[in-house]
Formats: C-alpha cells, structure tokens, sequence
C-alpha cells in the first residue's frame, strides 16, 4: 500500500478508480465555491452606483433664449450637456459630409430630433475631457463643431469626431421636446 | 534547553526568552546581520534601503495627514487648505507627503534601473524582479489615488482620464468605469472609494516588499559584476559594512528631500491643483505628476483609444517578461559592449518620453512621442532576444574577489573584514 503510493502518487493518476470520496470532494468544493461567491456578492454589488445617484432626476431647458450659432451647456447626471442652436451653414455641412468619412457612421439626421436643434453629452468618448467649441472664443476644431484639448479629438458640427483617438462621436442623451422652446433631458 | 524552544545565541535574558519563544532577533540577526553580501556593491545598491525609508516616511505622514482630511467633494479641497494652514506643521506634513511620492519614484526608478543594468532580473531571480513590479504598480494605484485627494482641478480631471482608460476594454469597459466611480462621473463616491483605497494599498506594498525581500534572501543580492559569490572571500555581513554604506546614502537622500520640501515644495507639482475641482471645465492642459509622463506619452501617441491603453499597459506589464525576453547569460551590461550603449540610448528614449508626455497633444511631439515609443518597445522585443545571441561578451572576471582586491586576492594577503563569517581566504 504504501509503496503504490509512493509510486502513483496521492492524486492525479488516470488508472485511479473514481471512488464516492472524489464525489464528496467535488461536491463539497462546489458548495464552498458557491459560498464564496454568494458572499463576495454583495461587496461587489456594493460599488456599482447607490440609490440616491440612480435617483436621477431630469434636467428640463429653456432653449427660447438661444439664438441662432449659439451654444448653452446644461448639467445632467452630473455631466454637461451641450444643446446648439445651428446655422443652416452648419446644419448643411454635417449633411454634406459622406458616411465613408466618419470613424462611427451616423447620419446628422439620425442624431437630432428638430431642427436646428442638436443636443449632445458633452463628454469627450476618448477619455471624457469636456471638449471646447461652446464659446465663440474657444477653438472648433478643424471641423467647426468641437475639439478636446486633452489629446486632440476633433468633432464636426453634427458632434461626430472626425480626428483623433476618440472612438465614437458624442452621445445624444434621450430627450424630448416638451413645447416649441423647452426640452427635456433624460 | 527545554525541548521546543529556539536554541537562542543571545544572552541577555529578556531577549533570550522572546528569541527562544519566537526567534525573531535570530531571523533578524541572520537577515540584517551577518547576511553574506556581495563585497564590490557601489552607491545604486542603496536604492532599495532608501525605497524602505520612503515608504515608512509616506505612511508615517499620510496617517497623521488623514486625521485632518476630509474625503467629502464639499469639503477636502478645503480641508487641505486647513491642513497647510491652521494644523500645526500641516504645511510640513503634506509637502512631505506630497513630495515624499516624487522622492518614491525617483527612487524606485533608480532602483529598477539598476536592476535592468546589471541584469539583477536573470535567473535565479525572476520572481524578486516580477514582486518588483507587482510593488511598482502598487505604488502607481497609490499614488494616483493620492493625488485625487485634495480635489484640485488636476485631481479631477485626472482621476476622470485615468478611470476612463478602463473605459476602453471591450464590451465590459463602461461597466468597469461606472462601477470605479460608483456614479457616473467622478464625483463624491469615487473620492470616497479613492480614500479608502489609497490608505489600504501601503500597507500592501509592506506585505509585497515583505515577499520581495524573502525572495531576495534566497537568491542572494546580485552584483556590479553580475557573477555569483562563491566563497566568504566573495562577500562581507551586511552589518556593519552595508547598514553603514546605506546610511550614507540616506543622508543624501534626506537632503534632495530637504530641499524639495523647504525650498520648492510646489516645483513638481502643478499649480492647476490650487483650484477647486470643476466638473464643468476641463484644464486647457491636463498633464499627470511627472513619475507618469512617459506612459502618457505613450498613450497619446497612438491615435486610437485601445490602442493606446494597451500599449500603456503593455510598456510596464513588458517588464514582467523582461528575464525572458533577454536571452543572453551575462547579467551585468559591464561585459555587453554593444548592448550596453543601447541600454543607455534607451534609458535616453525614457528620459524624451517623460518629458514629451508633458507637452500638448501637437506636432512634433506626437511624432516624437511615436518614434520614442517604437524605440522603447524595440529594445524590449528585438534588440535584448537578439542581442543575447549575436553579442559577443567581454571575459568575465573569475571571482568578485579577484575582480576587487586584483593580485591580494590571490596572495590571500592581508586580513579580511569578515566579523563571525570570515574563514581564510581560499587560494583562488
Ligand atoms: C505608497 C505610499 C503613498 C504614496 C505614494 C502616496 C501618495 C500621495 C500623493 C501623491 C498625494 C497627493 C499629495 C498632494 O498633492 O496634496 C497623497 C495625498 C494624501 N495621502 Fe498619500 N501616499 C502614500 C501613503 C499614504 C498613507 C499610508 C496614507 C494614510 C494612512 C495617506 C494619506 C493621504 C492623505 C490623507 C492625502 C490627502 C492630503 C494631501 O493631499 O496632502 N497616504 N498621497
Ligand atoms: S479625452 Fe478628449 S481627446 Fe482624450
């Protein structure tokens, strides 16, 4: 007995027959790795966003005052929200511009709701710098939407990026125009 | 001696009936002691006592600066504030804290320098240089929680691009993102979290730096030389030839540290972080504390966001790899002609990195920051696997003692310091 043990070792050996001791191993490590994961639960869960910051409420805008070239930023969930009012140049341009160019294809129109209106998460999608281009001293970009200062993405009028590491264009929140001159976001 | 007791060497009673309970003073002895040790050590073998020295001095100031601190988005600007100002010695506390983790990382990259010079990473001590790392990325996590502390402008805007790395990660990423900031967007419970964390990683580094020096103690100290000891004539006990030698160095160190801290305690930081955090307006030039330039640089060189997260990722999980990667047997680069120059060049390339990473996001600096991260990868992947086999070293010396004490050695001349461990000198 001892010398094939010795000789075979303790475990691992394929001529070994399965005993009713194997299945209570694997039956009793099953449980405790159940165990352990039903406890790690909850100190996982626990990091995810709390009550109160779920709770979000929208933001409503008054977007009556806007003019037109103008941009206002809005603070929703915490993050800007860039609403602009654009120039029928503007709007042409982000028409214009065919869909092989873009880096993440959308048409200007899958991106508004109503003229002249476009609304837009005010995050850069590289690594969420808030791009510039909100005031008329702030710098474009190549495209005369925006531009992030952080690493150089630049975005077209329609907010889709055009240069630079950012992978996707900003993110339209969902919204609703709740009269001719009032939106609400989120 | 009762059976079960320690066999304790010591005499005096009160020591001698802890170490034969539980031998701590022996391990300590035998560790710091008469630890046999390398003879020919220079100055960069004090680099790892003065990363312990560091480390102490961060925890030692973070705790009494955490008594002060406030982790609350209303309030820990403000109560940094009261720290540098009303708190007795707060101002001497925090610009110790603060520039104790410049001082951390000059040191530590001097520490890995060294290590990647003479080939300290090569067998038998791959698992020492891998804890190495583990410690080094440690201490980035730590340091860049930190830094998220005072809730200045740079604090938020960098914990904002940092944790938006993650971001990056496919499919999961904006799950990992939104569940490192507890929200969804930096805000009161990332700075919460940021605490906690940043008072619990130190004191992981201490169980880390606990297992890399076990390792250390096995394999033994490498060497400017690069060969092994062999004998007692190849080596001195730690204590006093060493603890002696490290307290020069210390002194030294204490004395940059001085100086950061009394005369420029601001230099290495940046002054965007005396403005309050705005989540509302980024900084036009957002740029990490400078222990991070060269990894930034490297990000911001690819033009495309995974691509540059992993290739950020990639320059230090590479180092991981380094005892394999570099196929030659000589550790020291004393005795590798032609790869030593390019381990210069490419300590050079780190040093243009570092500060391209502090430059805006413009040309020529994103050109250069591609040309310097091709360089830096390149020596990794081609120049070290090819060098080991088409280099041809200089002879290696045959023992440390004859590389040291030249002719002595051999005439076995002279007494040799050597306290309890010394033997006569073997004719070589
Ligand atoms: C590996 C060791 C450590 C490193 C590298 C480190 C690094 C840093 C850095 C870079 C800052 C920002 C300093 C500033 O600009 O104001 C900081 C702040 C802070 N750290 Fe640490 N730290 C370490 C250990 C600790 C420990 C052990 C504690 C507490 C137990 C601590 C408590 C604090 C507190 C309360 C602050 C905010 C106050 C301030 O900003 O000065 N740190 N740390
Ligand atoms: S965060 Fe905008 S370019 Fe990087």
């Amino acid at each position: 007995m001892a010398e094939s043990l010795a000789s075979h070792g303790t475990h691992g050996d394929a001529s070994h027959d399965v005993t009713k001791r194997d299945f209570l191993k694997l039956t009793t490590a099953a449980f405790a790795a159940i165990g352990v994961g039903a406890m790690a639960w909850p100190f996982v869960a626990s990091l995810a966003p709390a009550r109160d910051v779920l709770a979000l409420s929208s933001t409503d805008v008054d977007v009556g005052p806007v003019t037109v070239g103008q941009a206002i930023t809005v603070v929703w969930r915490g993050k800007p929200v860039f609403v602009r009012h654009r120039t029928p140049e503007e709007i042409a341009a982000a028409r214009a511009v065919p869909m092989s160019d873009l880096r993440d294809p959308q048409t200007d129109q899958s991106r508004i709701i109503r003229d002249p209106w476009l609304v837009v998460v005010g995050v850069c999608t590289h690594l969420g710098c808030i791009p510039l281009g909100q005031k008329p001293t702030d710098p474009k970009g190549d495209f005369g939407g925006w531009f992030c200062p952080c690493h150089g993405s630049h975005y077209d009028t329609s907010a889709r990026v055009r240069k630079g590491p950012a992978p996707l264009n900003l993110l339209v929140p969902a919204y609703a125009f709740t009269s001719d001159r009032a939106l609400r976001i989120g | 001696m009762a059976s079960g007791l320690h066999d304790s060497q010591f005499t005096n009673p009160v020591i001698r009936w802890i170490d034969q309970r539980m031998p701590v003073f022996t391990m300590v002895q035998k560790e710091y002691g008469t630890f046999p040790t390398p003879r020919n050590f220079n100055y960069l073998w004090n680099f790892g006592a003065l990363a312990m020295v560091n480390l102490v001095i961060m925890i030692v100031t973070g705790v009494v600066l955490a008594m002060n601190y406030t982790p609350h988005v209303t309030m820990a600007f403000d109560s940094v504030e009261r720290i540098m100002r009303d708190v007795h010695f707060g101002w001497l506390l925090r610009y110790a804290h603060a520039n104790g983790a410049s001082m951390f990382f000059m040191v530590v990259y001097v520490h890995i320098w060294r290590g990647m010079y003479y080939g300290s990473f090569k067998a038998p001590r791959e698992l020492l240089w891998m804890l190495g790392v583990v410690i080094f990325l440690l201490m980035m996590a730590t340091a860049f929680m930190g830094y998220v502390l005072p809730w200045g402008q740079m604090s938020f805007w960098g914990a904002t691009v940092i944790t938006n790395l993650f971001s990056a990660i496919p499919l999961v990423g904006n799950t990992i993102v939104t569940f490192l900031w507890g929200g969804f967007s930096v805000d009161n419970p990332t700075l919460n979290r940021f605490f906690s964390l940043h008072y619990l990683l130190p004191f992981m580094i201490v169980g880390v730096v606990f297992l890399h020096i076990a390792a250390l103690h096995i394999t033994g100290s490498n060497n400017p030389l690069g060969i092994e000891p062999n004998g007692p004539q190849d080596t001195l006990p730690f204590h006093p030839y060493y603890t002696i030698k490290d307290s020069v160095g210390i002194v030294v160190y204490l004395m940059v540290f001085a100086v950061l801290v009394f005369f420029i305690p601001n230099y290495l930081g940046h002054a965007d972080n005396y403005i309050p955090a705005n989540p509302m307006a980024t900084p036009t030039h957002i740029v990490p504390e400078w222990y991070f330039l060269p990894y930034y640089a490297i990000l911001r060189a690819v033009p495309n966001k995974l691509g540059g997260v992993a290739l950020m990722g990639g320059s230090i999980l590479v180092l991981f790899v380094l005892p394999w990667l570099d196929t030659s047997k000589v550790r020291s680069m004393r005795f590798r002609p032609i790869t030593r120059v390019l381990f210069f060049l490419w300590t050079i390339n780190f040093f243009v990195l570092l500060s391209m990473g502090g430059k805006p996001a413009e040309q020529p600096y994103v050109l250069i920051s591609q040309i310097c991260t091709v360089i830096y990868f390149a020596y990794f992947l081609v120049v070290l696997p090819l060098m080991g086999r088409l280099e041809r070293p200089l002879p290696l010396p045959e023992s440390i003692a004859i590389a040291v004490l030249g002719k002595r050695a051999t005439l076995g001349a002279g007494p040799i310091p050597g306290g309890a461990t010394a033997k006569p000198m073997e004719k070589a």
